[in-house]
């Protein structure tokens, strides 16, 4: 990347007023604007008609965002890694573009899951304000109220995930991650059933949530004392020079340290990596399911998206300071999170335990400080966001009791592929990616980022990689092993018929899941520097270069 | 073109240069494995929306299939031999960092003999089961089932590395396993499929360990990679992925000792045992030692092995075949006896390659009619197997007891019909090997002559000659026309198809490129193939065979039941106690020793690795208590967690 961009990218202050170039946030202001006018619906359209519009809306929304973002990536230029927008605060790079635009085909998706409405009866409490078991909340139940508010707040979430990977300073990143948070901490405790349980997860993601927080914007506090400046492409210039103006002899080094661990726990706990994971398990098993969908895809990769650029932009030039601590929690989050899904008995809180280690997986990619571990751990959070998504629409249809609850209990899960081969077929497909079995994506997915581990000198945290796989290998085969192997239960649960919703979502899962893991070219070459040409070259810039 | 400047022609271009593919037939050949495969997805998936039409779609995809096949033939016939091998880049399945997954096809004079052999003998069966399966429920699921056998052998043919032969050798060894169980309400045929599974994974395990000696001694699974490193390996390992080569050859061409699944098999309905069971997927390890013929050269202990395994198995199928009175076991003791010719030839190095490839060929199309005949006297007597209750069917079924004889005429190797120019080119190569060993193969090669007409000819009598003995209910009938048309395509190629390959060296010529030539071919001429001592003497065999046969079955009255038997024939039709020495010697020790292995792996191998599980799982359990639910613990955790962050990165001030 040639410096001037890079210098041009601090903010300068002028008289004139700045040119923002709409063009390039289209996708974020469509989204923005249909969740705007989402709350306008609310308050205007007739309840009735509600739902089919604040659907038909989000929709559209994620839908034309996501055309527009593969219209920006094929106009950005083909020499450089792309520009950044509004005073420096925006990057639109190839990466923020891919991950943006993982976003909102995975929120496509999620949508699709939490739109499904069977006779009536969606995932979703009929009045969130009534007092669960209440006569106020049975008359509701009856009446057939809806939250229709649960779509502007999707939208919301996901321009919030939009930004979050593509902020350019600590202070758009932070707001970015509050736009995000935010409406999620409402949309999980809108469970419909086991309603209290529901809300104990959205408090409880709240406070350890707001708790990070804290963390984070103290590290911004540190770095900003460090380097003068919360613009990702000083912050990268001080730590190269040693210094920010404040300290130019050099003994800012404590407050840098500091600043980076501060953020780092803000960031590894919205991956939810050890020991920053308690809440995963908790509120995934307590949300609604199509909102842990959600939670499982797209945050994964925003989170993910903004751990990526934080630690190769603006302390890109002190790597060999972060990365031990990332072995560290790497090294934690695979083992423990293995071990403690070996005896889970719960789908979701098992599901979550994996999100966990996949976590864990993707941070060997971050160690790499690589184009190859930027673009490994990108594959990896796109691939795995489809299984999951996938992964939780099965566990939507597999219920106690016709018109029951979800049966999260394993045991009851016996014997399910003779009642519904075809379900438990696509649920065994997720599961074998999630192990890493060939010919499915999350083969490839583990390949590209142990691949850029090992290139990067990382070895040993490669090694535990794979014995943490062959732990977690074993507790998905268990599970298609009891699903087709079991006798079914007495107290066998009932699957109810997938609606054209939920259909969809679980045949994109499998077609993306096959896809990916049969042909995964087009996908791995748009991400990795081509070998011999000037491209190798411009995506380490893409990764610095987004500070310009 | 004279045969002699023929033969010079062909040794100076002993090995072709493999060339990346041109022009739109042969880059896109990855076309005639993606036909049959997309046809088996939309009958598959399709669900009963395809009922009405899918049979339909399933022989239309094999038949564009061959036509792809013909269409580039004939663009590498337009050639110069030396440059007749294509490599064709399909995909490539992934690439990161330095490691490339790379899937491409190999198109030679090899791979195409095959693909055209697949391609078209499976077209004509798949017209024929149009009207063989025409009542089962089921139908579609069959059509499903043949397109993905034809797709999945297609790959193993056309592989250019043996990971991807491998994907493909699985895929076959599975639309087998369905196939043979496709009337799965009987028993019968249910066990036979899980012992076709059973039996096939030893040869398979076999195969899988050559390919990972190979890539830990090669580094690469690459067939023109192996190939040229071949040489530079030490003779004792080469033997030894030989040997497993030849082990997975066993397993899928039911060669001794893994031959005891094939007859079994013929639960499976009879298209089935025509295609796959007799003229494609059984010849696999044929092609699998000919396509590593650089391997066994290396390895000439591995090499004799294989002609031995070959002239036993061809020995032992046509004594089993002399005694089955099921006339679908008869005839897959057949197969086993001809496999075994191919086996023995391929065995003999370079001077049998093309006759072995050339018998596999005209072998696939006069024994798929032999099973379709098979198949349609079996239509036309109520599924009656037993050709004690057949007799004098050739008045009620004049087309199968034509397309039949010429089938049978075939085989036992009647002058200038096909199998005679192929069977005659094994025994010569055998003879011409020269040595000790030579001779006994030779011998082998004419005794197996002998038998092979004597149990055709009691075959042939028992079902179309002689008195009626039918069941009571028995109408025999002629097949409709959808069957006997592929019957008749398949006579002809009976008759005709040996000589259009053998005279004049064409075949062998052709196929030198890429299987390399014989330091010598034996001197050829029409007059030297009639009188030649061997061919003069499998001919006398042939005719004792045939008349012994016509002693014992055409000129005696053939019992309704089998009567009591000798030693020697107990012992055939027990399939020479093959299963019986499997339990004796494989199933009771391997029992014992299992037992045995058992008590060990519950001392010891168990308790290491429960202990391990044990405490994986009392470690999970006790981190389980550290998620209590509540939030001020998680909070806790966390500031712990930031505890040890900050610690980590404090120790780089």
């Amino acid at each position: 990347m040639s410096t001037p961009l890079l210098v041009t990218a601090a903010p300068t202050i002028t008289e004139n007023p700045p040119q923002i170039d709409y063009w390039l946030l289209s996708p974020m202001l469509v989204v923005f604007g249909a969740a705007v006018i989402g709350v306008l619906v609310e308050a205007f359209v007739p309840a009735a008609r509600r739902r089919a519009v604040q659907l038909g809306l989000a929709l559209a929304a994620v839908a034309a965002a996501f055309v527009l973002s593969i219209l920006i990536v094929g106009a950005l230029p083909a020499d450089g890694p792309g520009e950044t927008l509004a005073f420096g605060s925006v990057a639109v790079d190839r990466v923020s573009v891919f991950l943006q635009g993982s976003v909102l085909v995975l929120g496509f998706v999620s949508l699709l899951l939490i739109a499904e409405n069977r006779r009536g009866e969606s995932a979703f409490a009929a009045q969130a304000a009534a007092v669960p078991g209440s006569e106020e909340e049975r008359e509701h139940v009856m009446a057939g109220s809806q939250h229709t508010e649960v779509y502007p707040l999707v939208l919301f979430a996901l321009l919030g995930m939009q930004l979050f990977p593509a902020a350019n300073d600590f202070l758009t990143m932070f707001v970015a991650l509050e736009v995000m948070s935010l409406p999620l901490y409402l949309l999980c405790g809108l469970a419909r059933r086991r309603r209290l349980f529901s809300q104990e997860a959205a408090v409880k993601y709240f406070l350890l949530g707001a708790f990070s927080s804290a963390f984070f914007l103290f590290g911004i506090a540190m770095v900003y004392g460090y380097a003068g400046s919360v613009n990702f492409a000083e912050v990268a210039a001080a730590v190269r020079e040693g210094g920010g103006p404040l300290f130019a002899d050099g003994g800012g080094r404590p407050l840098l340290l500091l600043g980076i661990g501060l953020i780092a726990v803000g960031l590894l706990f919205k991956v939810g990596a050890v020991p920053f994971h308690n809440w995963k398990p908790d509120v995934y098993q307590g949300a609604p399911t199509p909102i842990t969908a959600l939670m499982a895809s797209c945050t994964l990769v925003a989170a993910f998206g903004a751990l990526l650029r934080v630690f190769y932009v603006p302390f890109g030039g002190s790597a060999a300071d972060w990365a031990p601590m990332l072995w560290v929690v790497a090294i934690l989050t695979m083992v423990l999170a293995a071990v403690v899904a070996v005896t889970q008995r719960d789908i979701k809180r098992l599901l979550a335990y994996s999100s966990v280690v996949h976590a864990g997986f993707v941070l060997t990619a971050v160690v790499a400080a690589s184009p190859e571990g930027l673009a490994g751990a990108m594959f990896y959070l796109a691939a795995y966001g489809f299984t999951t998504i996938g992964a939780f629409a099965v566990v939507t249809l597999v219920r106690t009791h016709e018109n029951g609850p979800e049966a999260g209990e394993l045991s009851q899960w016996a014997g399910l592929g003779r009642t519904s081969p075809l379900l438990a077929g696509a649920l065994a497909l997720f599961l074998l990616a999630f192990a890493g079995i060939p010919l499915t994506s999350g083969f490839i997915g583990k390949f590209a980022v142990f691949e850029a581990a090992m290139a990067a000198g990382a070895a040993p945290l490669v090694v535990v990689g794979v014995l943490s796989s062959a732990v977690t290998a074993f507790f998905y085969v268990r599970i298609i092993v009891l699903m087709f192997f079991a006798d079914p239960a007495e107290t066998g649960p009932t699957v109810v018929r997938a609606g054209l919703f939920t259909g969809s979502a679980i045949a994109i899962g499998v077609a993306a899941t096959f896809l990916l893991g049969v042909y995964p070219t087009p996908v791995l070459d748009h991400l990795l520097p081509q070998p011999g040409t000037e491209q190798g070259e411009s995506l380490v810039a893409t990764a610095e270069g987004s500070a310009g | 073109m004279a045969v002699s400047e023929l033969t010079l022609a062909a040794e100076q271009h002993a090995h072709a240069v493999t060339t990346e593919a041109s022009g739109a037939v042969l880059e896109n050949s990855w076309l005639l494995i993606a036909l049959p495969l997309v046809g088996a997805a939309i009958l598959l998936l399709g669900g009963r929306r395809t009922n009405s039409w899918g049979h339909w779609l399933a022989v239309a995809l094999p038949l564009a299939s061959f036509g792809w096949a013909v269409a580039a033939l004939l663009h590498m016939l337009g050639a110069p031999p030396e440059e007749r091998s294509y490599a064709v880049p399909v995909y490539t399945w992934f690439s990161v960092g330095g490691f490339d997954a790379e899937v491409s096809l190999l198109l030679d004079p090899l791979s195409i003999s095959f693909a055209l052999l697949i391609t078209g003998v499976g077209s004509l069966i798949h017209i024929y089961s149009v009207g063989y399966m025409a009542h089962d429920d089921r139908r579609r699921r069959f059509f499903a089932y043949l397109n993905l056998f034809v797709a999945a052998m297609l790959v193993l043919v056309l592989a250019d590395n043996y990971a991807l032969l491998f994907l493909g050798w699985e895929g076959v060894g599975l639309a087998s396993y369905l196939l043979i169980g496709f009337w799965q309400h009987k028993d019968s045929a249910a066990v036979a499929a899980k012992k076709a599974f059973l039996v096939n994974r030893v040869g398979d395990m076999g195969l899988l360990i050559a390919i990972m000696l190979m890539f830990t001694t090669f580094g690469t699974v690459a067939f023109h990679d192996v190939f040229g490193a071949a040489g530079e390996a030490g003779q004792g390992l080469m033997t030894a992925i030989g040997l497993l080569l030849l082990l997975g050859a066993c397993g899928k061409s039911a060669q001794l000792p893994l031959q005891s699944w094939l007859l079994d098999a013929m639960e499976g309905p009879t298209p089935v045992s025509a295609l796959i069971h007799a003229a494609t997927m059984v010849t696999a390890g044929v092609y699998l030692i000919v396509r590593s013929g650089a391997v066994f050269e290396a390895a000439p202990a591995a090499q004799l092995t294989v002609a031995i395994v070959g002239a036993a198995t061809l020995l032992a199928g046509a004594i089993i075949g002399c005694a089955k009175d099921d006339i679908k076991k008869a005839l897959a003791g057949s197969t086993m006896s001809q496999i075994g010719y191919m086996t023995m030839a391929a065995g003999l190095g370079p001077i049998g390659y093309a006759a072995a490839i050339a018998h596999l060929i005209t072998h696939g199309f006069f024994k798929a009619g032999l099973f379709l005949g098979a198949g349609s006297v079996m239509h036309g007597m109520n599924d009656e197997v037993d050709m004690r209750r057949y007799g004098g069917l050739r008045g009620a079924m004049p087309v199968t007891f034509a397309t039949f004889g010429l089938g049978y005429l075939a085989i036992i190797g009647f002058p200038l019909l096909s199998g005679w120019w192929t069977k005659e080119g094994i025994i010569a190569a055998a003879f011409e090997s020269g040595g000790a060993a030579g001779m006994v193969f030779g011998a082998a090669a004419l005794l197996g002559a002998g038998l092979t007409a004597f149990y055709m000819t009691r075959v042939m009598i028992m079902t179309f000659f002689g008195k009626r003995r039918w069941a009571d209910d028995a109408h025999p009938h002629e097949s409709p026309a959808s069957m006997t048309v592929p019957m008749i395509v398949l006579a002809v190629g009976s008759v005709a198809l040996g000589a259009a390959l053998v005279f004049g060296y064409r075949f062998a010529a052709f196929l030198e490129p890429a299987i390399g030539a014989p330091e010598h071919h034996h001197a050829f001429s029409m007059a030297t193939m009639l009188t030649s001592w061997p061919s003069l003497a499998a001919l006398g065999l042939m005719v004792l065979g045939v008349a012994t046969a016509w002693f014992m079955y055409g000129r005696r009255e053939v019992a309704r039941t089998a009567p009591r038997a000798g030693l020697v024939t107990a012992a055939a039709r027990n399939e020479l106690y093959g299963n019986a020495i499997n339990e004796g010697l494989l199933m009771r020790p391997g029992q014992q020793v299992a037992r045995a292995l058992a008590a060990f792996d519950t001392s010891v191998v168990d308790g290491l690795v429960n202990g391990i599980g044990t405490s994986v799982r009392d470690s999970s359990r006790g981190l389980r208590g550290a998620q209590t639910g509540f939030a001020r613990t998680y909070a806790l955790t966390m500031l712990f967690g930031a505890a040890i962050v900050v610690a980590t990165l404090a120790v780089r001030i």
